[in-house]
């Protein structure tokens, strides 16, 4: 099957500025200080995509946001029946969870089940006041009640379709194919 | 009955006709049954001179009735029963009692090896005369199992056996140099963590007792020896003119202490499987004849004695069943030994040694029909359908072994037909005959 | 990884892989829910034919962290010591369907046999092996290690270049055996120093020298002294002459300790006899690792359940 690239390097640049222009408009009229707002990238594409953001932010309004890293493969509901994954460091900024904002950043919304997994370990972690979610593309075909806050983009496909985000720190190139 | 052999290759390689009439060889008449043996080897049935039966006591791991069927199917036709059985063959009446059950069921002849000490307990001589004059006339006296580890009691019953024409058999193992012991001492009992069994046990036993042996004058048996080492002292033993004898299994000759680095308990034995060293010095020196004969040292154990930890399991293998393919196998295929040497070290020798009469001129006319048929040609995948006995815990199972005994006679009737043992009930009818016939 | 039996089998990356689990496993210790629910559903008997309650511990505390149900079997008072088998216990476990099972057994290689006996199909642990190995004590030694050199750092590295001496009863010690392969393994230079009667008769094949001297072995300043424990019965099987003998001569006193480099330091997998081979000041000096190794051992153990426990069962 052939790729076909539905985001190049700019078109993700454009989305990241505009979810970073929606998380902090969201804030607003919140009681809660912007530097109570934390972002948790799952791994491995998440973590960098909530790099990203959090440099965007932290230009737009300097001092509001920390960023962090959430693995979820403790929490996944397959390990039975896949080969055992190594699982990446989890990184909680200081001062923790508890009372926070936390947004969620991972790379591809799909059926939903990392975000359950994602919930689960923010749980053990402690009591963040709200949590978001903010992903890169929405694939669609949920198996659980979970939808994103801010999407960069809605891309409806096959179920038999594959999704590949590739970003520059890990594959050499922003872009996003279909395959 | 009378039995005509067409066409078996005898020990020294000639071809030959062979005639059995009323439990001897004799000039060829009519035949009840003729055999046909191209391409087989006819060799004089085989005597082991140490086998443990485990009858009486510990009929669970075998009988003299099953180990003598596992015998028969290997080709034996006598064999010498060590003395561990509970009660232990101390006294008269339990030598003979094994002695008759051997007759009774007739696969082969049960010659019983009586204790040096009463109860294997190393304290004090057991009767050795008693015994001597039994009904069971035993000659070979060995607390296998056990060191005669005491100097001086050592040399007492090398003295006191002498009196009957004895010999003692001694299992040489130091006790205290092998308290625990697990497995051959070296870098892989260290890299195991299994309490090493030093080849010097061995090997200071039978110094001290081939001195011993010369001192009073006295004829000695070294049972299983395994190292290199000892292999020294016999040789050296030998050319300063001691009476020794010295006997090693068909398993010391193949398998070596690698064996053991899956703590599979099969592999356990005692004395234990050594380097690879040890077992070339020891088919070297079964060639040039520093040590005499193959004995099988065949224990059963049931299953849950070896389904265990290794340090928990019980020593020794079966091994009547595939001791001549194991010893073709090690010393014929690579030309060390020929087929009239097989003869002499698994038949004629053990004869001599344990004094059992009617293996000194095999085929010879008159002389009594032991004999076994060997297919070396063939190549079997050793399996437990493959043993007779009642103990599985044969090592050689899902190895590629050479060779298949397809018939043994045993006082001129056959126990082994076809590769397969000759009914029970056949066989002890011929036994009873035999016996009548003698009186 | 199916069992973990030794840690001969263990290759370089599989067993940084191990260690960098541990390092995420050791961020759980330090949370408000100390707990993950990974092995939710399984179960892991601690099946010890022998008393360990340190090591039965940790293993019970680890696999909890990960959620999984833990039954202990001991030997004490239970049919273990009444002479049933190590078969009929094995079928036992299977037939209440076990997924991994922790074994410590007076005997060596008991573990690899009931891994390959076919009798249960459940993942095994050795959690120390009669005179054998104890693989999750390297484990968690090479951990402890690892951190304190590199901190932070730790991920993804080995033991390159790290001088380790081994002090004491290698002869019967599974913590060695177990050492000198992992310890090699991620690259560090292993040297065993003991009397002559505690050595193993040939070490021939093990990537290790070995001396006597103590003193010589403290002077050349290794990264790492690891004291082993000496048990009271070597004494009256003629091993050494006496405690103050052995003291004197294999045991880390205040001027042992004194003499090796600030950054050295002192190991001991407990538990320690003080004033024997290990004083007391050594045991407590700010270069024992002694209860950093306690913890470690968990987040270690957590690893290695993890590892056998949560993939699909590889047939």
């Amino acid at each position: 099957m052939t790729a076909r690239i539905v985001l190049q390097q700019a078109d993700i640049a454009r989305a990241l500025t505009r979810i970073s222009h929606e998380i902090l408009e969201s804030q607003r009229g919140s009681s809660a200080a912007g530097s109570d707002l934390i972002l948790l990238g799952i791994p491995t594409r998440g973590v960098l995509l909530a790099r990203r953001i959090g440099a965007l932010l932290q230009s737009i309004e300097p001092g509001t946001s920390t960023v962090g890293a959430l693995d979820v493969t403790m929490y996944r509901d397959d390990l039975a029946k896949n080969p055992t994954r190594a699982p990446s460091p989890t990184d909680i900024p200081p001062g923790g969870i508890d009372g926070k904002t936390v947004i969620l950043v991972d790379d591809v919304l799909y059926s939903g089940r990392t975000i359950r997994c994602a919930l689960d370990a923010l749980s053990d972690l402690g009591r963040p006041r709200a949590v978001r979610l903010a992903v890169l593309v929405d694939r669609g075909h949920r198996e659980l009640p979970i939808r994103a806050d801010f999407v960069g983009k809605n891309l409806p496909t096959a179920v038999e379709e594959r999704i590949f985000v590739r970003m520059t720190e890990t594959d050499g190139i922003d872009e996003v194919t279909i395959e | 009955m009378s039995i005509l052999i067409t066409g078996a290759q005898l020990p020294d390689g000639t071809s030959t006709d062979l005639f059995i009439d009323n439990g001897v060889f004799t000039t060829p008449g009519t035949a009840d049954r003729t055999i046909d043996a191209a391409g087989l080897i006819a060799l004089p049935g085989l005597v082991d001179l140490h086998t443990h039966l485990r009858e009486p006591g510990f009929e669970q791991s075998e009988t003299v009735l099953t180990g003598s069927r596992a015998a028969a199917i290997g080709g034996f036709t006598a064999v010498f029963a060590m003395a561990n059985t509970m009660p232990v063959q101390d006294t008269a009446g339990v030598v003979e009692q094994v002695h008759s059950l051997g007759q009774r069921h007739g696969y082969v002849t049960v010659q019983p090896i009586g204790a040096v000490t009463a109860g294997l307990a190393g304290q004090q001589l057991s009767e050795i005369g008693a015994m001597a004059q039994s009904r069971a006339r035993v000659r070979v006296f060995s607390d296998d199992g056990h060191c005669v580890s005491d100097a001086l009691l050592m040399r007492r019953a090398l003295e006191y056996v002498k009196t009957f024409g004895g010999v003692v058999a001694q299992h040489a193992q130091e006790p205290r140099l092998t308290v625990g012991a697990q497995m051959n001492e070296g870098a892989l009992s260290s890299e195991l963590g299994l309490t090493g069994w030093p080849a010097v046990a061995e090997e200071s036993i039978i110094a001290r007792d081939v001195l011993l042996a010369q001192h009073v004058g006295a004829r000695l048996h070294i049972c299983h020896v395994s190292t290199a080492g000892s292999v020294e002292v016999i040789r050296w033993a030998k050319a300063r003119g001691v009476d020794v004898t010295a006997e090693v299994t068909p398993h010391h000759l193949l398998l070596t202490e690698q064996l053991a680095a899956g703590y599979d308990s099969r592999f356990k034995v005692n004395p234990p499987l050594r380097r690879d060293e040890d077992v070339l010095a020891l088919r070297a020196a079964l060639a040039d004849r520093t040590i005499d004969i193959v004995a099988t040292d065949h224990a059963p154990h049931p299953p849950e004695a070896k389904e265990c930890a290794w340090d928990e399991a019980a020593n020794g293998m079966v091994g009547l069943e595939s001791a001549l393919s194991v010893v073709h196998a090690a010393v014929v295929e690579s030309g060390q030994l020929d087929w009239g040497d097989i003869a002499r070290v698994l038949s004629r020798k053990p004869a001599d040694i344990g004094q059992l009469a009617g293996y000194d001129a095999a085929f010879a006319l008159g002389s009594p029909a032991h004999l076994t048929l060997y297919d070396p040609a063939v190549t079997r995948t050793f399996a437990t359908t493959d043993l007779r006995g009642k103990g599985l815990n044969s090592p050689y199972l899902g190895y590629k072994l050479p060779g298949r005994v397809l018939a043994t006679i045993h006082h001129g009737y056959p126990t082994v037909l076809d590769g397969e043992l000759v009914d029970a009930h056949e066989v002890a009818a011929q036994a009873v005959a035999r016996e009548a016939s003698q009186k | 990884m199916r069992h973990l039996l030794s840690t001969k089998d263990l290759g370089r990356d599989e067993a940084i892989a191990l260690l960098d689990i541990a390092e995420d496993m050791a961020d759980v210790a330090n949370r408000e829910v100390k707990k993950l629910p990974t092995l939710r559903g399984k179960t892991v008997v601690n099946l010890f034919f022998e008393d360990s309650t340190r090591t039965r511990v940790s293993f019970e505390v680890a696999a909890k962290r990960l959620s999984a149900d833990v039954i202990n079997f001991s030997a004490k008072g239970s049919s273990l010591s009444k002479g049933e088998s190590l078969k009929d216990t094995a079928q036992t476990l299977a037939a209440m369907g076990a997924d991994g099972v922790v074994i410590r057994h007076h005997a060596s290689g008991a573990p690899r046999v009931l891994a390959e006996s076919g009798w249960i199909g459940a993942a095994i642990v050795n959690a120390g092996d009669g005179t054998h190995e104890h693989p999750t004590q390297a484990l968690l030694d090479a951990f402890t290690i690892r951190r304190r050199l590199h901190g932070a750092g730790a991920r993804g590295r080995g033991l390159d270049g790290v001088t380790v001496t081994i002090v004491g009863d290698i002869l019967h010690s599974r913590v060695a055996r177990s050492n000198i392969w992992l310890l090699t393994t991620l690259g560090a230079t292993v040297s065993l120093v003991a009397p002559a009667t505690l050595l193993p008769v040939s070490i021939a094949g093990w990537p290790v020298t070995a001396g006597y001297d103590l003193d010589a072995a403290i002077d050349n300043g290794p990264d790492v002294v690891m004291m082993l424990r000496i048990q009271a019965e070597r004494m009256s099987a003629a091993f050494f002459p006496n405690a103050r003998e052995y003291g004197r001569q294999w045991g880390l006193d205040d001027e042992r300790v004194g003499r090796l480099p600030a950054a050295s330091i002192v190991m001991h997998p407990g538990p320690m006899n003080r004033g024997l081979e290990i004083s007391a000041n050594a045991a407590d000096s700010a270069q024992s690792t002694v209860l950093e190794q306690v913890a470690n051992g968990v987040s270690i153990r957590m690893a290695v359940l993890y590892n056998l426990l949560s993939g699909a069962v590889v047939a």
